[in-house]
């Protein structure tokens, strides 16, 4: 019991970030892109997680409360525009909605 | 303490692996909720119980499950050729070689900084958070109302069936 070095924690983070970012760069589906988003997002909370851990402060744990409002208003809104996206071109390949139009 | 640590972090990053090369919609779905418990796990090894709690009540609990109604309501199937795609080598190698890079820069960086603090899983509990929270951050609080405000009038105004904007326009035309 010698305890977790930090830099575990935050390799952990940017592990999990990285692979959110392929995610977001590999899919075109608009379901994959949100939910890499969401994978992006849940990474940089488990960062301030980590800090907030490692230094023994609780400003971490709040700020990780506000990333999860950020997480949730995100999630509504782009859920809300995927909604449309569908009912617009029945699909949700977000390559169909490339072209502006007006 | 350790062991619950790496073993929730190595099914955070199995699941999440899941996620983004998965092709049924329910299945990724289920592999997100999976990671997001476990991240929820390494919340509690690292001694934040009420942070692991959140993440279980707040992202499992609600967001995922607006995933879920979301899905269950277009009827999603898994897309055969168009999504399939990106199992080519000429698509993935790019976008992988770009986040390894990144992922290589982080990690050379924090092996060569030496932050040096070790995490001995000493509880922070709710009560310090929340005496943080509505003592010096009173109002972050009330901008992250503001922002769930914000995000509700937007998600109703664009989540409607019908547009307006299209019947006025067909309106106009006529």
């Amino acid at each position: 019991m010698t305890g977790i070095p930090m830099e575990h924690g935050l390799i952990l983070a940017a592990i999990l970030f990285s692979l959110g970012l392929l995610g977001l760069m590999l899919r075109r589906s608009m379901l994959f892109v949100l939910m890499s988003l969401e994978v992006m997002l849940n990474a940089a909370g488990l960062a301030f997680i980590v800090g907030a851990t490692a230094w023994n402060r609780p400003d971490g744990q709040a700020m990780f409360l506000l990333v999860i409002t950020l997480a949730a208003a995100e999630a509504s809104v782009g859920l809300a525009l995927m909604i449309q996206l569908y009912q617009r071109f029945r699909s949700l390949n977000l390559d169909s909605a490339s072209r502006m139009h007006g | 303490m350790e062991l619950a640590f790496y073993l929730s972090g190595l099914v955070a990053v199995l699941a999440t692996v899941g996620v983004i090369t998965g092709t049924s919609p329910v299945h990724a779905v289920v592999y997100l909720i999976v990671s997001l418990i476990a991240v929820a796990l390494v919340f509690f090894a690292l001694g934040a119980p009420f942070a692991g709690a959140l993440e279980i009540i707040v992202y499992a609990g609600a967001i995922m499950v607006l995933f879920v109604f979301v899905v269950m309501m277009l009827n999603l199937q898994a897309d055969s050729e168009r999504e399939q795609r990106f199992l080519k080598p000429r698509y993935w190698l790019g976008p992988s070689v770009l986040s390894l890079v990144l992922l290589g820069s982080i990690v050379a960086l924090l092996g060569q900084g030496g932050v040096g603090e070790t995490i001995d899983g000493e509880l922070l509990t709710a009560r310090s958070v929340a005496l943080t929270l509505f003592g010096p951050w009173l109002m972050v609080v009330e901008l992250a109302a503001i922002l769930l405000l914000a995000a509700l009038v937007t998600a109703s105004h664009v989540g409607r069936r019908s547009n307006p904007l299209r019947k006025r326009n067909g309106g106009g035309s006529s």
